[in-house]
């Protein structure tokens, strides 16, 4: 399936804002086997005084630009055609939870898809006894760590209300799954969380959902902005698998790749630091469409 | 006889009891003295148990009026705690200190070795020398750094070394400093102490000095500097994390030492990929920054998003190779308690052979046999979490004293469940040094840290360091957690040693880059000084003048006319000195206190004194005519910091900032207090109140001759262009700075114009039509020039 993806992001600071620097992650790159960028650009306005093009540790896109002067507001515009491919069966057997331990302590490796980065509780994500014990709840030591990806995830989908009133960006998950409310990346947040508490290594996906549904399928929350959902490690043979714990499946071809970490913060698709930045407003609008729809 | 054959003396040493089985610095294991020693303890038992406190008290002296202090932090926000000065000094033969030497030199290349592979091919992993999950968990491995090679290729600059002497006699190294090392300024500080505590033998002492090593140092962080930058006379800076941390004051110190500005994350800007100080004259570009701020700090935009005290795309500036810092960012990896486990391995894969120098036997419960070992040794080792980079004996009490009152299997199954979060120790037990006590010596334990800083010739080790000793004679590391003095350390050469100072040795070839551009904090900070203190004298100056119509009961209404002046400058006239004195002084130490670097000793000690005492005499005066006499008292010691000011301190920029500062407040408040006390509706002697509060009265009457009418008052305290006290002489003395400042600058042009706007409309004005209403408008001109100087320069 290929896909034309617009994304249009709009900042205004109601006071002039002096040396603004941002960093930003809002272009998919191609991820083989899954996804193949053909062509794509990243449009900001004002033409910024500085612009770097990097590729970040986890191997995601990253521009990093900056102004000299005062502005009053920032446009970006992301226009980008990626093919999804059709999701692959895993390449192997999922390891059951009571043998990852020992698998996880063979992989002598800190490369940018190791798991070890994803076991560790990481600043999003700090170590949870609640989560952990609510995932426990929902597996066997003998369960696959696939199986109990679908079973934890379905689990918190059936749960928790998804409520975009509820959270904010810095809600602590600790904070949405004790009200069993929130957004995808509090959806996500929690999952890593419960993952990562029975010994599955588990990080976070920033990336795109196919805006309108093919015919017969219902349409998926989290269309309307950027989404997020999470990828966990089942073992060397079957390796990553990615579910969406807003939407109670596994990612497929509705879903379009664009950064990989270990939690938001890792991905965050705009961060930047301004001086005298007062109240700010922002908009932010995607659209994901089929190519020929 | 052989030197080591030394009779015990009598004395003091008489009665110095060492520990059993516990290896003592002064005393061998026959309980005799050690040669190096003999000069030292000679000359304490010559003073004798009275001399010997009397010298210890101009040690002690030195250091109350240098100000030498910790910041604590504890109930009340700045604690500021004294200096804990053990005057007795640690003697090291320079024999014993060479195999030292060399050993942390081995282990400072290893550290620098673990460094760039974890952060470059990461091959200690691949090899299985180190697990991969101790890196990735490790928060100081900063995943933004990796692939980020150092300008100049080295990731450690200057690193510290905690190390203690062990119960068989040798060194063992108790935790590694890579971070931002502090305590080399501390050392310092203990070496002058100690110097004047001995004065009359250390000359002769040959022990060996330590200017040198800091010399070699500040040479090697300006050359750290590229080839233009270096021409051009720039020098390093130190970025400091601010007047919070812990060891601001040992920042401030070794700035003014080494001759290098002290940074905060705030005065940095990058601009493709360099580093830039926010200056009045603008920006100037820094390539080299003694990191004294840990590293997620440093910059908001890659690293912890929560820093306000860092410098957005400084880790750009770092891709780009703009900028070099000592220490690298994430240099803290090695400081893991954790990495102790693995380093003795690591060393011996990467060198062949064991380290010269051991570290303290560490095993890391992450990995099943190690786990089991320290289950099994629980009680008798030390348990701490993996990653904290504290040293064992300072680590977070996190419910560990706790585990250890339970019960075995509570212990034991919180290991089992913590697994890869905690290591286990052996429990270190230190030698121990004599500490004056009671009038006798007593046997403490003792650690030393110290310092190596990479030189174009290889690590220089200074000779000496930054000794802890504990509090009582427990030798376990850990008593030295209930708090510890600190000690000076002597390295004794055989032979006289040199003298050695920070000048250089060679006449100076390279010009001088005067005395550095002005970062733009700096000078804010001493502009609101200058305001603050002129604040402080115009409020006492007004309640003096209350008190006193208080106390020879003059009339109600001046009374009531003077209290209203004072609820216009926001402070209570209820009060005999209302607390808005004490308060605005206490802004103006404040602000003094984020520019430490910038202070004399003596213009410090001045600032503070005079806090205490305005606090003092505002919380003890009753009303009338001890306040009255309690304000002129602190009015004389106001003038004795402004003199200060005035006659020492040097013409930079700096110093018209602070003159600016106090300038444009002294315009405001006069042109305040003229306004109520000249309006015609004002009380009989209003007039005169403004003369005595202007400090005019006299020169008043030799002028005019007359009673004070409202022109004359005006005039002098208005117009006059050589009253000090007068706002025409104020607006002068600001003119007279600003065409002194730097001038190739964005916006000052506004800042100028209004400055000479303001004082042509004074002089528009007779002493007849400067009436309330024009006066009123002419303070808000003159409180409105402090924006616009603001953006003219302090942006």
């Amino acid at each position: 399936m290929i896909y034309d993806i617009a994304l249009r992001i709009r900042h205004r600071y109601a006071t002039p804002a002096s040396l603004g620097r941002h960093l930003v992650r809002l272009m998919p790159t191609d991820r083989p086997g899954a996804q193949r960028v053909l062509n794509g650009q990243l449009d900001i306005s004002p033409a910024p005084d500085e612009r770097t093009e990097r590729v970040d540790i986890f191997g995601n896109a990253t521009t990093d630009f900056a102004y000299r002067g005062t502005l009053r507001a920032i446009a970006l515009d992301l226009h980008v055609r990626v093919e999804r491919l059709a999701p692959q069966a895993p390449r192997g057997a999922s390891l059951s939870l009571c043998d990852m331990p020992q698998a996880l302590a063979g992989i002598a490796s800190l490369a940018p898809d190791a798991p070890v980065h994803f076991m560790a509780p990481s600043p999003f994500v700090p170590r949870d006894a609640t989560m952990a014990a609510y995932a426990r709840a929902r597996v066997a030591p003998h369960m696959t760590a696939r199986a109990a990806v679908l079973a934890v995830g379905g689990a918190l989908h059936a749960d928790m209300r998804y409520d975009p009133e509820a959270t904010e960006v810095d809600t602590p998950a600790s904070e949405a799954f004790a009200a069993r409310h929130g957004v995808c990346q509090d959806f996500s947040h929690i999952l890593i969380g419960c993952l990562r508490g029975i010994g599955i290594p588990a990080g976070y996906v920033s990336g795109f959902l196919r805006t309108n549904p093919p015919p017969g399928r219902p349409r998926l929350e989290g269309a309307d902005a950027m989404h997020a959902w999470v990828r966990a490690w089942c073992g060397p043979e079957a390796g990553w698998m990615e579910f969406d714990p807003t939407n109670d499946v596994e990612a497929g071809e509705d879903h379009v790749t664009v950064a990989r970490g270990r939690d938001y913060g890792d991905v965050s698709p705009v961060r930047g630091v301004m001086r005298g930045a007062g109240r700010q407003s922002s908009e932010h609008a995607v659209d994901v469409v089929p190519l020929g729809a | 006889m052989p030197a080591s054959a030394l009779p015990r003396p009598g004395g003091l040493v008489a009665g110095y009891c060492p520990v059993p089985g516990i290896p003592d610095e002064m005393l061998d294991a026959q309980g005799r003295l050690r040669p190096c020693w003999a000069p030292l303890i000679d000359h304490i038992e010559g003073l004798g148990p009275r001399g010997f406190p009397a010298a210890i008290a101009r040690g002690e002296q030195y250091l109350r009026e240098a100000g030498v202090f910790f910041r604590t932090f504890g109930t009340t926000p700045d604690t500021a705690r004294d200096w804990p000065f053990s005057a007795v000094p640690i003697v090291l033969p320079q024999r014993d200190w060479a195999g030292i030497a060399a050993g942390l030199i081995e282990r400072a290349d290893l550290l620098e070795a673990v460094i760039a592979d974890l952060y470059g091919p990461a091959r200690l992993v691949s090899d299985g020398l180190l697990p991969a999950a101790l890196v990735a968990e490790n928060p100081e491995w900063l995943r933004p750094m990796v692939g980020v090679a150092p300008r100049g290729g080295h990731y450690l600059h200057f690193v510290a070394f905690e190390i203690g002497r062990g119960p068989d006699g040798r060194w063992w190294v108790l935790g590694d400093r890579t971070q931002s090392p502090s305590g080399a300024g501390f050392a310092l500080e203990n070496r002058v102490a100690a110097t004047r505590v001995f004065a009359e033998i250390y000359g002769q002492a040959n022990v060996r000095r330590l200017a040198g090593f800091f010399r070699a140092f500040r040479d090697a962080l300006n050359g750290l500097q590229g080839e233009a930058a270096a021409r051009s006379g720039a020098r390093a800076g130190i970025l400091s994390a601010g007047p919070m941390t812990d060891t601001y004051y040992e920042q401030a110190y070794i700035a003014r030492y080494l001759g290098l500005p002290l940074l905060e994350g705030g005065d940095l800007s990058v601009e493709d990929g360099a580093v830039m100080i926010r200056t009045v004259s603008g920006p100037v570009p820094v390539e080299v920054l003694w990191r004294r701020m840990d590293a997620h700090w440093a910059d908001p935009l890659e690293l912890d998003e929560a820093s306000r005290i860092g410098t957005p795309g400084l880790m750009s500036a770092l891709r780009a190779g703009g900028v070099t810092l000592v220490n690298a960012l994430g240099a803290g990896v090695v400081e893991a308690q954790a990495m102790l486990a693995f380093l003795p391995g690591i060393a011996q894969a990467l060198n062949g052979r064991p380290l010269r120098l051991p570290n303290i036997a560490t095993w890391w419960c992450g990995q099943t046999p190690e786990r089991d070992h320290v289950r099994a040794h629980a009680r008798s080792m030390s348990i701490s979490p993996a990653l904290s980079p504290r040293l064992p004996f300072e680590t977070d009490d996190t419910g560990l004293a706790e585990r250890l009152r339970g019960s075995d299997a509570d212990l034991d199954a919180w290991i089992v469940q913590s697994g890869a979060a905690l290591v286990g120790q052996e429990v270190v037990r230190l030698s121990t040094t004599p500490a004056w006590q009671d009038g006798m010596l007593a046997a403490r334990p003792m650690s030393i840290r110290v310092f190596l800083a990479r030189t174009p010739q290889g690590w220089q080790v200074m000779p000496g360091g930054f000794a802890r000793i504990g509090r009582s004679a427990d030798t376990t590391a850990l008593s030295l957690r209930q708090g510890s003095a600190v000690a000076d350390v002597w390295i004794v050469a055989d032979r006289p040693v040199g003298d050695e100072t920070m000048l250089p040795a060679a006449p100076v070839t390279r010009a001088r880059a005067g005395t550095g551009e002005l970062p733009s904090r700096a000078a804010d900070n001493l502009f609101w000084l200058g305001r603050y203190v002129e604040r402080t004298e115009g409020l006492l100056r007004l309640s003096r003048a209350l008190n006193a119509r208080i106390a020879d009961g003059g009339d109600a209404a001046l009374r009531a006319k003077l209290a209203d002046l004072l609820v216009s400058f926001g402070a209570a006239p209820s009060e005999p000195l209302p607390q808005a004195i004490p308060a605005a002084l206490q802004a103006g130490v404040g602000a003094a206190s984020r520019i430490r670097d910038r202070f004399s000793v003596d213009g410090w000690t001045a600032l503070t004194d005079l806090e205490k005492s305005v606090s003092r005499m505002a919380a003890k005066v009753t009303a009338g005519t001890d306040a009255a006499l309690g304000a002129g008292i602190l009015l004389r010691k106001v003038a004795g910091f402004s003199g200060l000011v005035q006659d020492n301190m040097y013409r930079a920029t700096g110093w018209r900032f602070l003159v600016l500062g106090r300038a444009l407040e002294r315009a405001a408040t006069m042109a305040a207090l003229l306004a109520r006390l000249t309006d015609p509706a004002a009380p009989t002697g209003a007039l005169d109140a403004a003369l005595e509060i202007g400090d005019s009265t006299m020169i008043h009457r030799q002028r005019f001759a007359v009673m004070a009418s409202r022109e004359s008052v005006v005039d002098l305290l208005a117009f006059d262009p050589d009253n000090p006290r007068a706002i025409r002489f104020q607006l002068d003395a600001m003119a007279a700075q600003v065409a002194r400042l730097p001038q190739p600058h964005q916006a000052q042009a506004p800042f100028a114009e209004a400055l000479a706007a303001t004082s042509a409309r004074l002089q528009a004005h007779s002493p007849a039509s400067l009436d309330p209403v024009a006066l009123r408008a002419l303070r808000a001109d003159v409180l409105g020039l402090s924006d616009l100087m603001s953006d003219a320069y302090l942006r």
